[in-house]
């Protein structure tokens, strides 16, 4: 029983609303659970707004049965609005991850990880709504919680279609960013 | 077929499919929305007829008769809609017209705050129609549960003539979970079979069981249907000897099948002195808390309840009997508590409440079980 709650991995990923957050949690919900046969819960929350405003995806990623549906304390955050960065850092483990925007949250602590996210996505696809994308690119390059051809399979399954080539290009950008922070 | 990962909201969209729901009537309100856009889009496929209504109380109205006209029916709503399908809900009761409705808790009362979770529409499920009258409330504590409840709510709704409600909540409705679902070919709810003659049915009959079978219109078997107190046939009558029967009737029939409808499952340990009491998405966290605590080495129960009405008072007094406090954990100020108080006794409830938003936290619960 220990161990079923030892063997559950929090990952938090905020921003605002219309940054893609949800469905970048949801991706990679897919991806650990559909393609690596792991339990997950995926939950989000939003304000009213249809854009704007905090929002915020959390999943959980367990081998076991996965009891409290929500982020108690987080072992990785993703935040990509200065908003999503103060709310949230404080509620990561000491030895938790914290990856923000570079450019977007300039005040972040030092232990932060410093990726210009969306500057990446506008970079390499033209857009700025593929920052989600590169940011699951990001999560998984550093984290490993996922393997790379598992999150590319639910990134593809999930991409609206003409988008496919765009999505897989943010994603591997993801991947190149976090290989540089490895180094 | 094959795992999905998908939302409570969903799940209940398809276990209403499953167990043969072929009418959706509804009104879209946040957090239980999805429900209605999956039935929109699968409902028709299915053979079945999604209407848009104008309200809640129309969209509640309209399932009754739908049910009345042959089809099983469902509709879903939130706290605010919940309000406004309340006197109908009594109709359906006193008319004895089986239907589900789900209700996807979010923060109130009014509009409060329509994103954020809440546990706070347990006593309007029970008592938010006026009058005494049978409901059941049916509280699923994962995706899966979901669809698996969603089909039990319309097989009692048909067994017991009765209203039953899908008590469900904004973190089940929302969140996503791995599911495979099983093949609904071999689902099956209860059916009603009538054997009298048409000249001799009474849809109202006092039958020992205290259902009486219910035939659709258009078949041939007449009766009238009414929300006034009325006789075997349904005509309304001020005659005692008639309505004390019919009223004994519809307020013990659940009572008389309470080992079918009381869903509960109990987590025991030898020795344990302190008892869980929980439901719906706070059952998640008492779970949690249940494991940390016995992994200190610590002896605790845990007693989940998936049925909330008829409140399963055999089952929590039993719990209560082998435990020194049971501490309830629920995300309203205390709701399903007085329950338990009333049956285990004031003096042994410890209550863990939450009605701000945000869920329940395991911590919340092991302070409790400390304190």
């Amino acid at each position: 029983m220990t161990d079923a709650l030892a063997d559950r991995t929090e990952i938090r990923l905020a921003g605002e609303g219309g940054q893609g957050m949800i469905l970048a949690g949801i991706i990679l919900a897919e991806a650990a659970s559909i393609y690596a046969g792991k339990n997950v819960v995926q939950s989000q929350s939003y304000g009213p707004e249809a854009r704007g405003g905090a929002s915020k995806s959390e999943v959980i990623i367990s081998n076991g049965e996965i009891d409290h549906p929500e982020v108690i304390e987080a072992d990785v955050l993703v935040a990509l609005s200065r908003e999503a960065y103060h709310k949230f850092h404080k509620e990561v483990k000491p030895d938790g991850l914290l990856i923000v925007d570079a450019d977007k949250v300039k005040e972040a602590d030092d232990k932060a990880i410093r990726i210009p996210i969306t500057h990446l996505a506008f970079e390499t696809t033209g857009r700025q709504i593929t920052a989600n994308t590169v940011a699951l690119g990001v999560l998984v390059g550093l984290t490993g919680i996922v393997s790379r051809q598992d999150i590319e399979k639910a990134v593809a399954a999930r991409a609206p279609r003409g988008t496919e080539e765009m999505n897989r290009k943010a994603l591997e950008a993801g991947f190149a960013a976090a290989a540089a922070v490895k180094r | 077929m094959t795992v999905q990962l998908m939302q409570g909201n969903e799940a209940i969209g398809w276990g209403a499919i499953a167990a043969g729901c072929r009418f959706y009537a509804g009104y879209p309100i946040t957090p239980s929305t999805e429900i209605a856009e999956i039935l929109s889009r699968e409902l028709p496929k299915a053979g079945g007829k999604f209407i848009q209504m104008e309200d809640e109380i129309a969209s509640m109205a309209a399932i009754i008769g739908a049910r009345l006209g042959g089809l099983k029916s469902m509709t879903a709503t939130s706290g605010p809609g919940f309000s406004l399908m309340q006197e109908n809900i009594g109709y359906a009761a006193i008319a004895e017209i089986p239907c589900v409705v789900v209700d996807v808790q979010r923060l109130g009362p009014s509009t409060g705050q329509p994103t954020a979770p809440s546990q706070g529409d347990v006593m309007q499920a029970r008592w938010g129609t006026h009058g005494d009258h049978p409901i059941i409330a049916l509280a699923p504590i994962s995706v899966r549960q979901a669809f698996d409840l969603t089909i039990t709510a319309f097989d009692m709704a048909e067994r017991y003539r009765t209203p039953v409600i899908l008590l469900t909540d904004e973190v089940i409705g929302h969140m996503r979970e791995p599911v495979e679902l099983p093949d609904f070919s071999a689902i099956r709810t209860f059916e009603h079979e009538v054997t009298e003659p048409p000249e001799e049915y009474k849809a109202f009959r006092n039958t020992a069981d205290g259902v009486p079978p219910l035939v659709p219109f258009g078949q041939g078997y007449r009766y009238h249907v009414t929300g006034l107190l009325h006789d075997e046939f349904g005509f309304p009558t001020q005659r005692m000897d008639e309505i004390d029967p019919w009223l004994e009737r519809i307020n013990t029939k659940l009572d008389k099948h309470l080992d079918e409808i009381a869903l509960v499952a109990e987590d025991a340990q030898e020795g344990a002195r302190v008892g869980l009491l929980s439901y719906g998405c706070t059952a998640r966290a008492a779970r949690h808390a249940l494991k940390i605590a016995r992994a200190r080495g610590e002896k605790v129960d845990l007693l989940t309840l998936f049925t909330l009405w008829p409140f399963p008072e055999k089952q929590v007094e039993a719990f209560g009997e082998r435990v020194d406090r049971v501490i309830v954990a629920e995300m309203n100020l205390g709701q399903l508590a007085y329950e338990v108080e009333r049956v285990v006794g004031r003096k042994k409830v410890v209550r863990v409440t939450r009605a701000n938003g945000e869920m329940v936290t395991p911590q919340m619960i092991l302070d409790a079980m400390e304190g």
